[in-house]
Formats: structure tokens, sequence, C-alpha cells
């Protein structure tokens, strides 16, 4: 099996240089290539697990709690703009 | 300096009757911690932040507390911390260039709990970047070196943790645990490290790894001092809809009763291709235990090499999500800041979670999940709980981990079995290998059986304590 490194790299939103491709590609490959020893157990009418001690639908009243100030919620911000994060225009390149 | 002090020999506990005693005061006890740091720290490089002016002001807070005759739990106690622990105003890296200048917004609620209990913090330690790896190679701040002979790795990801311990460089630490990042580097640093079950200690404000199996708790040099801690950092939290409901039990209480009777389990697979020093060693430990009046029974385990593959999907499949949201806006560096390690943890993880792969893998990952928990359950109707070695061997050399994508995985493949299935843990202390590293035997009991893992590791530290041998630095 080949991954496609170029395209899952798109779907994570990470920046690689053609080096870090070839690298990764086969790294992949050989991580693949151990965890496909799972095949070797029967796991046919067994349910998956997500939560390993039995909790479910955990629940809290809907109240407004005291939260983070403005100025404490953008203080690592690289850039702000009038109290906002500033961000890199969508539509355009402003 | 204060001769009363005596770094070398302290434990929480000792430390707590001097300041009561007025033997030395918190900020006395704090400044010797904080000469201890600036004298190994080139050697053993533990902590990322040492926060110096921050410990001082906790500790003078402190003594005027102890004047009043207040009484808590740690306080004017001096620790450190992990740095994926968010802490109010003070850097915190987990060990990422990412996080090179963040500071957060607030406190976790393991600090929280700490602070409440009168904590001195001295600073932030060094780990594997985001806690990816078992060995603090990955760490974008320099490795930390064994504090038994620095040419060593003190294990991962809690690394800096285990080793300021080990290099007296703070009374106890608090690390946290994925599959192995407390256990490991306390066995190869020769120190006390608790994994407790998964929801027993809140994860928020933790810089999440993988969520359904994050776990932090105490490193430690004593049994009674683990106890201690994890009575302060248990119980359920509102901010982590994770936490259990299950009632926190005094710790404390039943620590020193004798074991006659416990019945101990071991599993053939758990020694398999163990390094013979390290076997002998912990079947030493086991004969210790017998001596002590427990029953031991062999009991059969799921192979732990099935359990490497799912834990490799799981939390890289976790991480891949966890880690989406450092996008440089909010706060941190841009994504290419991440280093070789984290980008290769998030390919593997969005790879294995996108369209056509999930069922093969994530989802075939939590069914052998559910195979791997039914297969402890099962062990534990026979005996109370499971020992063996915590590693494979004892500590590898700096560089080990270079070219090797499947290092921490192998590394930690006797703890990550247990990691899945969500249960407590503990590494002890039980020798040392000719070239002079220590050997760690680990008890594992279910979930929430913290109470009887202690149990069984304070009795064994009374037969042995190893705890009073330290390293020369």
């Amino acid at each position: 099996m080949k991954i496609d490194v170029s395209r899952v790299a798109q779907l994570a939103n990470l920046p690689l240089t053609a080096d870090e491709k070839k690298k990764l590609a086969a790294q992949l490959e050989e991580t693949l290539t151990y965890i496909d020893q799972l095949n070797e157990v029967d796991t046919k009418n067994i349910l998956p697990t997500s939560q390993v001690t039995g909790l479910e639908n955990v629940l809290a009243e809907d109240i407004a709690q005291p939260s983070l100030t403005q100025q404490a919620a953008l203080a690592n911000a690289q850039a702000t703009d009038k109290g906002f994060f500033k961000v890199k225009g969508i539509f355009s390149d402003e | 300096m204060n001769d009363a002090i005596d770094i070398k020999s302290l434990t929480i506990t000792q430390a707590k009757k001097d300041l009561a005693a007025k033997k030395y005061s918190s900020v006395e006890l704090t400044k010797a911690y904080l000469e201890r740091i600036k004298k190994v720290e080139p050697k053993v490089n533990a902590f990322i932040t040492v926060t110096e002016e921050e410990a001082l002001k906790s500790a003078k807070e402190a003594d005027a507390q102890i004047a009043k005759g207040e009484d808590k739990a740690l306080l004017g106690i001096p620790l450190s911390i992990k740095d994926n622990f968010s802490t109010l105003d003070i850097r915190t890296t987990a060990s990422s260039k990412v996080l090179d200048k963040y500071k957060p917004p607030y406190d976790a609620t393991v600090l929280t709990k700490l602070k409440d209990s009168g904590m001195v913090m001295l600073g932030k330690t060094n780990m594997d970047a985001w806690a990816h790896g078992s060995s603090t190679e990955t760490s974008d701040y320099g490795t930390t070196r064994n504090p038994w002979n620095t040419d060593h790795l003190p294990g991962g990801s809690s690394g800096g943790a285990a080793a300021s311990v080990a290099a007296d460089e703070a009374i106890a630490a608090i690390g946290s645990e994925t599959a192995g990042s407390i256990r490991q580097p306390a066995n190869w640093c020769g120190v006390v490290g608790l994994k407790p079950t998964y929801g027993r200690v809140s994860r928020y404000g933790v810089i999440a790894m993988g969520s359904s199996l994050d776990s932090p708790g105490p490193i430690t040099r004593t049994v009674e001092d683990s106890a201690l801690l994890l009575q302060i950092l248990a119980g359920q939290d509102p901010h982590d809809a994770t936490t259990s409901p299950t009632a926190v039990p005094d710790y404390l209480k039943n620590l020193k009763k004798d074991i006659k009777g416990l019945k101990i389990g071991i599993s053939d697979d758990y020694f398999e291709g163990v390094d013979p020093e390290v076997k002998a060693t912990v079947e030493q430990a086991i004969k210790t235990l017998e001596k002590l009046g427990a029953v031991v029974k062999k009991v059969k385990l799921f192979p732990p090499k099935y359990a490497i593959a799912v834990y490799t999907i799981i939390q890289r499949a976790e991480v891949s999500s966890n880690l989406a949201r450092f996008d440089g806006i909010r706060y941190g560096n841009n994504r290419s800041t991440f280093g070789d390690e984290a980008k290769r943890r998030i390919m593997l993880g969005t790879y294995t979670l996108s369209a056509g792969y999930y069922d093969q893998y994530y989802n075939k990952a939590l069914k052998v999940r559910t195979v791997i928990i039914e297969n402890f359950a099962q062990a534990f109707k026979d005996v109370d709980v499971i020992v063996g070695p915590t590693s494979p061997t004892t500590a590898m050399k700096i560089g080990a981990t270079e070219g090797q994508s499947m290092f921490g995985e192998l590394a930690d493949v006797l703890v990550e079995p247990s990691s899945i299935a969500g249960l407590s843990g503990i590494n002890m202390p039980v020798g040392f290998s000719k070239a002079g590293l220590p050997i760690g035997m680990q008890i594992i009991g279910p979930q929430f059986a913290e109470e009887i893992v202690l149990n069984v590791a304070y009795q064994y530290e009374q037969e042995n304590p190893l705890y009073k041998i330290k390293p020369e630095l």
C-alpha cells in the first residue's frame, strides 16, 4: 500500500518539505506494517471501547461560568486588532 | 544554609514534620533546592524553566501560614511540575518550540489543587515534546540526562520529572502518563512513579496527547509520598467530564497493612525478551513479596505486542486531533515549528482516521482494546495485582532513539497494555544492574485499585528501601 503523503499533509494542514515527505513516506509504511499485526486478532462480535471506565453521557447544568477576559484570551496571540484575533483573509490575500 | 536540611534524605513526609517542628523554614528549604538545581542542572537538564522568584514568594507565604499554625497537606513543600501542565502566567512549552513563549491564562486543575495545598513550585520540567516519546530526546530544549549515569537517557516522556527527583532537585514531581510516561522514566531513574486509573486525576489544563489515555500522577522517592500526593490530586472535576465519580479512599489509611494472603499474578509473556539482569532482579523482588505472605499465581495475559499496535493507532489518532488546535493564531507559533516526531504522529493519525481507513485501523484498534480490557478483567478475577518488569531493559544510552520511529513503543511494551485498559500501576525500584543503573518492577491493579497497589509497593519498600541509595552527581 502506498500512502499519498502530500494529500495526508494537506488534510493535517502540515507544511512539509520534499525531503520530509520522502522520509515520512518510508517511516509511515514501516509503522503501518507493524500495526497490521492486529489482523491476527479475531474481533468478530466485539464492540469497540472509546471510554475505558464506562462513563456515558456526562452532563452539566447549562449555567454561565466566569471565564477568560478578552485581554487574557488575546494575550498570547501573534496579531490582534481592536480586541479581536487578526487572521489572514479567507477570500483575499489581505 | 541551614544545616538541618539534608536534601539527599528528604521526603515530603519528613519535610512536613521538620517544618512543623521549626527545624527550618520553607524559604530555607526552597533555597536549598534552588541551590541544588543551580549546581546539578548543567549535568542533568531536568528543567526547562526554573521559577526562582515565584518559588521564594510562595515559600514566604507558606512560612507565614505555618507561623499561624495552619496545616495543609503540602504547605511549604517544593515540587517540580512537568511542562505540559498549564501554569497561570508561567511559560508552558510542553517541550515544543510551537509553545516557546506561551504563558497560559489559567491553571490546570492539578495545579489549582497543589496550590490550594500549599505547594511551592520550583519550576517546569523537561519532557519529550508534546509527551511524544520515552527518552526526552524529542524535546526541543535538549535531552535530560540520567542522574545515575549522565551518558544514559532518563526515559520519558516525564524524564525531567523523574530525573529531578533522582537528582534531589525537588522533593517530588508531578508527571503525566499516556502509556509509560510516568512508570518508565521512574524505572530508569530509580524512583517511585504512580500511574493512576484513567479518570482518577483531572486532565483539565494538561496539554493533551491521547485524551482517552492521559493520566497525571506523582513521581516520588517513597511510596508514602506517592499516596500523599495522589490524595491531593484524585477526584472528580467538573472541568473534565471523563473524571470518575467513584469515591476517593484514604490512601494513607491502609498503606501499612500486611499483605499476607494477597494474590499476585505473573505472566510469562511479560518476561519474554527481557534483559536477563532485569528478569533476575524482578524475580528476586517477587520472592520478597512471597516472603511477606503474598501468594504468587500464574495468569495468562494477552501478548503485549498487540497492545503496541493498538496503542500506536489510538494514540496517533488522538494526537492528530489534539494537535490540530495549534494554528499559530490564538497562541503559539505556526505549524511549521512542529518537530519531526510530532509531524510523524500527526501524519499517521490523520491517515488512519481518513476516509476509507477508519474501520481498518481506528475501529479495529478500539475493538482489540475491548479484548485487552476483558483479558485483564478475567485475570483480576483470580489475583489482586499483577507484577512484572516495568521495562525490558535498564536506561539506554543517549542517542538510542536515532532513526527509531517505534522506539517508545518498544521501550514501553510492558506498560502499554495496562494503559490501554485504563488500569492503575506503579513502578517500584527493586535493584541495580552491574553497571549501576536502576531496575524497576511494576505492580498493576484493576481500575481504582490504587490503594492496593500502593499497599503492596509500601510493604516491598520496607524490605528493600532503595530510596536511601542516591546517585553521585
